[in-house]
């Protein structure tokens, strides 16, 4: 069965995106391996061209490289960031983050949507993080956004899924790509993500500060794919009415 | 040399005063902080929590947390690789000038001492510059002595122009400045801003500041605000542990950024935790003498009120400290230091201003941050 994860135009057998901003970057390519990722996030701040210890020297060639616009605080910033990721060659896919509390972290939802039509009017295939707001997630859609990138928790947190019922919101009406991005501490929080409808899930902390990377690594795949198994499947829909009474209760119809 | 004593809280013609209530705030909380109030009991339940308030933070700065030290740091280790995973950031300071008008009693650079005096030009500068780049690293401290006559900010802005073209990050660590001298510097290339306060207990820094314009506690204070109204990216706060109470210094320096934060939601913030060594087998000694072990445990503390906030050790610490607490509260460190002015390419031009502990090149501080399984980070920044 061919379940492919479709952004932008672009296929993807993976829906493990990982987040490469805390790792030791001798470790991100076991990670890559065990974790089947195809996709890649990296700060482009982070990007030391020519330079010690520069991130991309250490993803593989065949990974899609994800910049993202860490470090923007407007849109403004966000779009030139992405301008550079482009001019640097990471290619046309950018993972935008406009955030500017220091403290939590959040997105600026607003300068989001900006920065999201700019770079998609420029061909970008533009991938927001955001907080999880249907009228947000509508205006990323009309603003040519290619996948909705909400927060599942405070980033680093591994809180889970503490915006659950609003990012359910999202999957029901949001007719793009929904991608957890934050918050995910554990397999079984990212395999929850997929059971909901979640099309993929992104996780950086978790799995950069396990014992043994790689294998977290792995179990977050073979989580993904479970989760990912049993939306397909409709365990959503057998939960939902599994307190059916044992007799109808609209058996005393007549006529 | 015997000079008026001026009075410390009145700004001198032109200083700038900005509309700021943070410096009664900070001073009035740290005049109430009473450490000794708190008990084991009262660490433990502040162990306990998640989300530290500003009153569990005094908690943890208290007497009564120090035989906690081994829990703090789990503590603080978890809340690092949290917010910073692996990443341990690589800077150098480079000493542009040693010039200063202050007479500062505890202060190597201070006026009256007699040692060698220089200030860099811009072809020695740039000579630095390229030797410190050629290490392969990306981030810059440039720092002065206080003299704004021996180093003004034209010329400071200059050499700032010419460390952007060879690092992605420049930071400075200068006299405080008016917000329109800092937007001038921000617009050179500098975004980071480190003023530490030295003691803000105001009659303390009246008797060890004794003259020039150092000597004005609140100008100094708003430093960090007026550098974010002049466009700066972030700053960094810190006192001279040891100056004066140091368990009271730290506690108002973690406030004073944690009420920056508030107001300038954007604001990167640092810490720093220079120290007064204790003296070895001096009698005179005292309780709030800042050993290893106190200074640790303020680390921790700034670490667990402000899980976000870079924390930076310096080289006058030890190396087995250093390597220590990188990762465990501290997420920046120095390497390949020089702390006279120049002597990264041409032999030094100005003496030091402090002796260090840590003599460490780039590559060797590199091996140490590989060898704890942590990943050294030389670019993390983009000026755009």
């Amino acid at each position: 069965m061919s379940d492919l994860l479709t952004i932008g135009g672009h296929k993807f057998q993976s829906r493990f995106i990982l987040g490469s901003g805390k790792f030791s970057l001798e470790l991100v390519k076991a990670v890559i391996e065990q974790g089947e990722a195809e996709i890649v996030t990296l700060a482009l701040r982070r990007a030391n061209t020519g330079g010690e210890e520069n991130i991309l020297d250490y993803i593989p060639k065949n990974i899609t490289l994800l910049p993202n616009t860490s470090g923007a605080r407007n849109a403004e910033e966000a779009v030139r960031i992405a301008r550079l990721s482009r001019e640097l060659g990471c290619g046309d896919f950018v993972k935008l983050e406009v955030i500017s509390d220091s403290k939590y972290l959040l997105p600026d939802n607003a300068e989001t949507i900006k920065a999201t039509e700019v770079l998609a009017k420029e061909g970008f295939i533009v991938m927001p993080y955001m907080y999880p707001d249907l009228y947000a997630g509508r205006a990323l859609v009309d603003s040519g956004a290619a996948a909705v990138m909400p927060l599942g928790a405070p980033i680093g947190s591994n809180k889970g899924l503490s915006t659950k019922d609003f990012i359910q919101i999202l999957v029901d009406e949001i007719d793009l790509p929904i991608i957890v991005d934050a918050g995910i501490g554990r397999p079984s929080q990212a395999c929850e993500a997929m059971e909901m409808g979640v099309d993929a899930v992104m996780c950086n902390t978790a799995v950069a500060t396990a014992n043994n990377v790689a294998l977290m690594a792995k179990a977050f795949k073979q989580a993904i794919e479970a989760g990912r198994a049993a939306y397909l499947a409709g365990l959503g829909r057998i939960l939902e009415f599994k307190a059916e009474a044992s007799s109808p209760l609209t058996g005393f119809l007549e006529d | 040399m015997q000079r008026k004593r001026v009075d410390h809280m009145q700004y001198m013609d032109g200083m700038e005063a900005i509309d700021s209530d943070i410096m009664e705030k900070v001073l009035a909380a740290r005049e109430q902080y009473n450490y000794e109030q708190y008990t084991s009991r009262d660490v433990e339940k502040v162990l306990n929590k998640e989300q530290l308030s500003l009153e569990d933070y005094r908690v943890i700065l208290s007497p009564a947390a120090l035989p906690f030290l081994e829990e703090m740091a789990k503590k603080a280790m978890a809340e690092t690789r949290k917010h910073f995973g692996n990443s341990i950031s690589l800077f150098t300071p480079l000493y542009i000038a040693n010039y200063c008008e202050n007479e500062c009693v505890y202060c190597g650079f201070k006026a009256t001492n007699k040692i060698n005096r220089a200030t860099l030009s811009f072809d020695e500068g740039e000579d630095e510059l390229k030797a410190i780049a050629a290490t392969g690293l990306k981030e810059i401290l440039l720092l002065t002595g206080e003299s704004r006559h021996k180093s003004d900010v034209e010329y400071i802005g200059k050499t700032v122009k010419l460390a952007a073209k060879y690092f992605s990050t420049v930071g400075i660590e200068i006299y405080p400045l008016n917000s329109d001298e800092y937007r001038f510097l921000q617009s050179c290339g500098a975004d980071f801003v480190s003023v530490y306060q030295e003691t803000y207990n105001t009659d303390t820094y009246e008797k060890v500041h004794l003259w020039g314009s150092k000597r004005i506690f609140p100008y100094r204070f708003h430093a960090q605000e007026r550098a974010l109204l002049g466009g700066m990216r972030g700053v960094s706060f810190g006192a001279l542990l040891g100056l004066d109470d140091f368990r009271k210094d730290a506690f108002a320096a973690g406030l004073h950024a944690h009420l920056i934060q508030q107001k300038y939601p954007h604001a990167e913030i640092g810490f720093s935790v220079p120290r007064l060594r204790p003296y070895k087998n001096n009698a005179e000694n005292g309780p709030k003498d800042v050993h290893e072990k106190q200074l640790l445990q303020v680390l921790l503390a700034y670490r667990l009120l402000m899980p976000y906030a870079g924390i930076t050790i310096s080289t006058r610490e030890r190396a087995g400290f250093r390597d220590n607490v990188i990762g465990l509260a501290a997420t920046k460190m120095s390497a390949g230091v020089n702390v006279g002015v120049g002597g990264h390419n041409e032999e030094q031009k100005g003496d030091e201003q402090f002796e260090i502990s840590d003599e460490r090149t780039v590559s060797e501080v590199h091996q140490v941050i590989v060898s704890k399984g942590l990943q050294p980070v030389y670019a993390d920044y983009i000026r755009v």
